[in-house]
């Protein structure tokens, strides 16, 4: 008797491929704040934790413990369910992008060739911008939950941001797409992969840039960190939180960034791609264990510039960031985008 | 908008030649996007990346004392392991924060080994919450029977835990225990003397 026709083991294989990923995002993550830590005490000549086990390595496990340990506070004034709804909200919405991200290409195990993406859908950008929409719920209700007014203008302030610079995210990346042609992550690494195309930087370095900066702005990290600015809004958006909440608020900033480096990574640097190496010479398995280790190593990368720029720039002044948003981010974005189809246009014409 | 008026020239001294005009002029596009000014300020933390850290691991490494620090005070003995201290009352009388106290007794036949005069202190405190580490009591005595040390106060629960009495003050006897008497003298501590000539 067949019940439907699934492929039960391709549903097992999907499973286990996204327990893996959630895990090691969380477990990146994790460390991502110790890498925070001692980035930010090596660039001011600290340096930096060094006490929990051999130069500070199990510092984040300290720091996990000494958040779940701590009492749990609701306040007597706050929407009880949608106080805890908004953390876990910006949790799921940070670990959602991972599911169209291509780790690498495909392994053969057990007769089958798996790919390591979770889905391969044909939209997967505009997936990743809607799940990264999804994010600012999290702050929004969080902020509005708590009936603390720095809260909510701290929710207030990050649905703002948020919105200004998904469009010139969004308009970005539609110069990326225009060259590519496909919405597919993929299909556009793919591209990046094939010899005698380079990495969509080299065509779109403008683009980058403003997507980088978008990136930044999208991840509430510095100089965009309006939501969370202590000295005008207390604590921002999680004031009212303690215990683990505070904690998945902390940490869905991390997951966030690592998500976005992947992102870049696979839309700008080539994804798995391994620079001057052609990977079809290898065998297909060792292809996709350095192609995961390339991405792993490049968002690693990303993730270092994220916490230079974050111990570098101070943070903007609300008008300044709208300014820089409205004002300057759109129109560059559209700009390229011009700039991009006319050099399409002409290519093609000729 | 009305146009701003001449600067008038204020012909004020400057006291140093470091004074800069302030520019007013309003920032380019260029300037507008923060990027240069952003990418400088990144070449300044990364080149911090290389520079020394200025830090001491505490509990580990110490940082030496100057030769000159006024620490924590010691009770002075003599070669023979006597008290020095005549309770003369001295230190007390310098002391201008009014920290030392102290009890005279007479030393009575059969004490010679315990106290070098006929008279000593029987109780000699000093409460190292009043205590400004000044060392006028150390300069008053004219026994040479208290100085400061290279130590600190420790911390402590209570008031009382820093009224130091004889038994925290008194060096240990340099005929039974040399080795701790070696110590308190601090001779062949690193200090800062030692460590920068």
């Amino acid at each position: 008797m067949t019940l439907l026709a699934i492929d039960w083991i391709l549903l097992i294989e999907k499973l286990i491929l996204i327990a893996i990923i959630v895990f090691a995002s969380l477990g990146i993550a994790l460390y991502t704040t110790f890498a925070e830590r001692k980035v930010a005490a090596i660039l001011q000549d600290r340096p930096g934790p060094n006490r929990a086990g051999p130069f500070g390595l199990l510092q984040p496990f300290a720091d996990g413990l000494k958040l779940i340990m701590k009492e749990e506070v609701i306040p007597n004034t706050a929407n009880k369910f949608l106080f805890v709804l908004g953390p876990g909200l910006a949790m799921t919405a940070a670990l959602m992008t991972c599911a169209v991200i291509p780790w690498s290409s495909q392994v053969h195990l057990f007769n089958r060739t798996i790919d390591l993406q979770v889905a391969d859908i044909n939209i997967g950008i505009l997936y990743v911008f809607g799940v990264v929409s999804m994010g600012v719920y999290g702050i929004m209700i969080g902020g509005w939950a708590s009936n603390n007014k720095f809260s909510l203008m701290a929710a207030l302030r990050g649905a703002s941001q948020a919105i200004s610079y998904e469009l010139a995210m969004g308009l970005s990346l539609i110069a990326v797409l225009m060259i590519s042609g496909s919405l597919s992550l993929k299909t556009i690494v793919d591209q990046q992969m094939a010899p005698g195309h380079l990495w969509n930087v080299a065509y779109q370095p403008l683009g980058f840039l403003i997507f980088f900066i978008c990136a930044l702005a999208e991840c509430n990290r510095t100089p965009f960190d309006l939501p969370e600015a202590e000295n005008e809004l207390n604590f921002g958006y999680h004031q009212e939180y303690s215990s683990m909440k505070l904690g998945f608020y902390l940490f869905s900033e991390y997951v966030n960034m690592i998500m976005s480096s992947a992102i870049m990574a696979s839309l700008f640097f080539g994804g798995f791609d391994i620079p001057f190496l052609d990977e079809s010479t290898l065998a297909p398995n060792l292809a996709a264990g350095l192609g995961v280790l390339a991405l792993l190593v490049k968002i690693a990368i990303f993730i270092f510039v994220f916490m230079w720029i974050r111990w570098t720039v101070p943070r903007f002044r609300y008008d300044q960031l709208m300014n820089l948003g409205w004002k300057k981010m759109i129109p560059l974005a559209l700009v390229n985008m011009l700039i991009t189809g006319a050099v399409i246009l002409w290519l093609q014409g000729k | 908008m009305q146009a701003r008026p001449a600067e008038r020239k204020i012909n004020m001294q400057a006291l140093t030649n470091r004074s800069k005009e302030v520019s007013r002029k309003p920032i380019s596009f260029l300037e507008s996007l923060y990027l240069p000014a952003i990418f400088k300020g990144m070449a300044i933390t990364f080149s911090h990346m290389f520079k020394k850290q200025p830090t001491i691991q505490y509990p580990e490494q110490k940082r030496p004392f100057s030769p000159v620090f006024r620490g924590l005070h010691v009770l002075n003995r003599d070669e023979e392991g006597r008290e020095r201290c005549t309770a003369c009352g001295l230190c007390a009388v310098a002391c201008p924060a009014e920290a030392i106290t102290m009890e005279a007794a007479e030393r009575l036949p059969g004490e010679e080994n315990k106290y070098r005069e006929e008279k000593y202190a029987a109780r000699y405190e000093i409460n190292m919450l009043r205590c400004i580490f000044c060392g006028l009591c150390e300069e008053a005595c004219p026994k040479d029977a208290i100085y400061l040390s290279e130590t600190f106060a420790p911390a402590n629960f209570t008031r009382k835990g820093f009224i130091y009495g004889k038994n925290d003050l008194l060096i240990p006897d340099p005929k039974t225990e040399p080795e701790a008497y070696a110590k308190a003298l601090g001779k062949g501590e690193k200090t800062t003397a030692s460590t920068t000539n």
